[in-house]
């Protein structure tokens, strides 16, 4: 039953052209507790990608480990064409800068206006008090910031404090930051984990359609079955921290991916 | 478990080292109030001739009011001295409280010379400051300036620090891994988060910076206080009591006013 799944005439090999993103031996271990155990894979670009795996299976850690929020103990990451773990701290900085990132919980100022929060996305490109406050920023950046609001259909909500939004609309306004961002590819880590079954279908359908409208690529954390299936093209399967899955989604079967949700659902 | 049974002792029991050390602390207290504390006949033979005849109380009323337009321009600049003190105080005390912060701290070396400074500036207590900076600049409002900016700067500066170390991190986070930097995660994620925090610790340091501005006049350091004490030395007792009513009205105004400003910003 624990033998890997992963389907041989589909995987990747890194060499491919048009990989963003190669992960090759990525481990990390907490006080000697082994979290992620010699991860190989890559993703292509323009491609959504699911992360699958019961909880406590190394899906959050792995994401957070690609942009380098949590140091990997081995391994390697080339990702957007850069060897994501030499990077210098500024470069480091530069790289993040083209990645967008959804979380769980949408991390947004609550004191702050929705136009305030997504104006804070252009600070991937640019620094300084215009970059900080929606007041002083440059009219493009405004304009571009209601833009990415409209995109998420919350511009009639652009003055409106984020805390006043509902958990649905409170995640757009997240997205509409991460637009802002213009980012080259998307790490999104359960997007709809804090939302109601309804809100949280509406955000992975508006995360997934942008995605494939800007031609961008999505990694996406998924906890709920019917999302892996609906709105990824591959799926990646981790288990006890290692890939046990690498398939495309067309022609998956739900039973064969039961076992990633059986904690979950 | 039927009752009766079940015996559940009345005081927690308690080890050897506990007991001693309440002994210690009682000891303590009783032995400080002993040492130091006035005699009851004493506080009676005062309270006696606080309300005699011809006592403090009697001497006190009424009111002496005719010095009132010098009184008044004094207690402007109490005012002024307590508000240029506090703002002073505050602009300073946030570079130090980000430097006090372990996530915003560039070092933990820097973190600690930060704590250490605010730590300083908070345990002298704001009179000692005043003498420092009369010596330092000489006698009058400016010495009481800078001692009531350095006694802020201890005060706001902890607290803006514990705000900013309570404060949410996923905002921070969500800058941080979009490549922003660490001003801009201070201006746009911590700062608004902190604000109704650092609204509160401003407007009670302006409350104590009028308060604490009376006192610093005793020693020199300007202000109404000044005054005060040449009423008492020169026993005007009732010029005395029309500055400390028009202290407690300035006092009562500054902590309404902060009231009011808090419950529209918080």
């Amino acid at each position: 039953m624990n033998a890997p799944l992963r389907a041989a005439a589909t995987k990747t090999d890194p060499a491919l052209a048009g990989s963003v993103l190669s992960v090759s031996q990525l481990a990390k271990s907490f006080d000697g507790r082994i979290v992620l155990n010699g991860l190989d894979f890559t993703v292509k670009a323009g491609v959504a990608t699911a992360l699958i795996g019961a909880n406590g299976s190394g899906k959050s850690t792995l994401m957070k480990c690609l942009i380098r929020l949590i140091e990997p103990s081995t391994g390697r990451i080339e990702m957007l064409g850069q060897d994501v773990l030499s990077l210098s701290p500024r470069g480091l900085r530069a790289f993040r800068a083209q990645v967008g990132v959804v979380w769980q919980k949408h991390n947004l100022v609550p004191r702050l206006s929705a136009l305030s929060n997504v104006v804070h996305g252009v600070q991937a490109r640019m620094s300084g008090p215009r970059a900080w406050f929606q007041s002083l920023a440059p009219d493009a950046v405004r304009a571009e910031a209601l833009d990415c609001l409209d995109r998420v259909g919350l511009a009639d909500r652009a003055l409106q404090r984020v805390d006043s939004l509902s958990g649905g609309q409170q995640q757009r306004v997240a997205i509409a930051r991460m637009l802002m961002q213009r980012p080259r590819i998307i790490l999104a880590d359960e997007p709809d984990a804090s939302l109601d079954p309804q809100s949280g279908e509406e955000v992975m359908r508006l995360l997934s359609g942008l995605a494939r409208q800007d031609g961008l690529t999505l990694i996406i954390i998924s906890h709920r079955m019917e999302h892996t299936l609906e709105f990824s093209d591959h799926i990646l399967g981790l288990q006890q921290g290692k890939i046990v899955m690498d398939r495309p989604t067309p022609g998956t079967d739900a039973a064969l991916l039961r076992r990633f949700f059986e904690h979950q659902e | 478990m039927a009752n009766g049974t079940v015996t559940i002792p009345r005081f927690e029991h308690r080890s050897i080292g506990e007991y001693i050390g309440i002994v210690v602390v009682l000891a303590l207290v009783v032995s400080s109030i002993a040492s130091t504390a006035p005699q009851l006949d004493a506080l009676g033979r005062g309270i006696e001739r606080l309300f005699a005849p011809s006592g403090l109380l009697a001497q006190m009323f009424p009111p002496d009011i005719s010095r009132i337009d010098r009184i008044s321009l004094k207690l402007l600049e109490t005012l002024q001295m307590a508000v240029a003190g506090a703002a002073l105080g505050l602009i300073f005390a946030v570079p130090f409280a980000i430097l006090a912060t372990d996530r915003l701290s560039p070092h933990p070396l820097v973190r600690a010379a930060a704590r250490g400074v605010i730590a300083l500036f908070r345990t002298i207590p704001d009179l000692v400051w005043a003498i420092f900076f009369i010596i330092m600049v000489g006698l009058g409002p400016a010495a009481g300036v800078l001692a009531i900016m350095v006694d802020k700067i201890g005060f706001a500066g902890r607290f803006f620090a514990e705000a900013m170390e309570e404060a949410d991190t996923g905002p921070q986070d969500a800058l941080r891994a979009i490549g922003a930097s660490r001003m801009g995660i201070i201006f746009s994620a911590v700062f608004p988060a902190c604000l109704p925090s650092f609204t509160a610790t401003s407007l009670f340091a302006l409350e104590k910076a009028v308060r604490g501005s009376a006192a610093l006049g005793l020693v020199g350091a300007g202000g109404i206080g000044v005054d005060l004490k040449v009423a008492f030395d020169l026993f005007n007792y009732d010029e005395a009591l029309t500055i400390i009513l028009m202290l407690f009205a300035l006092v009562m105004i500054v902590e309404q006013g902060s009231s009011w400003i808090r419950s529209k910003l918080i």
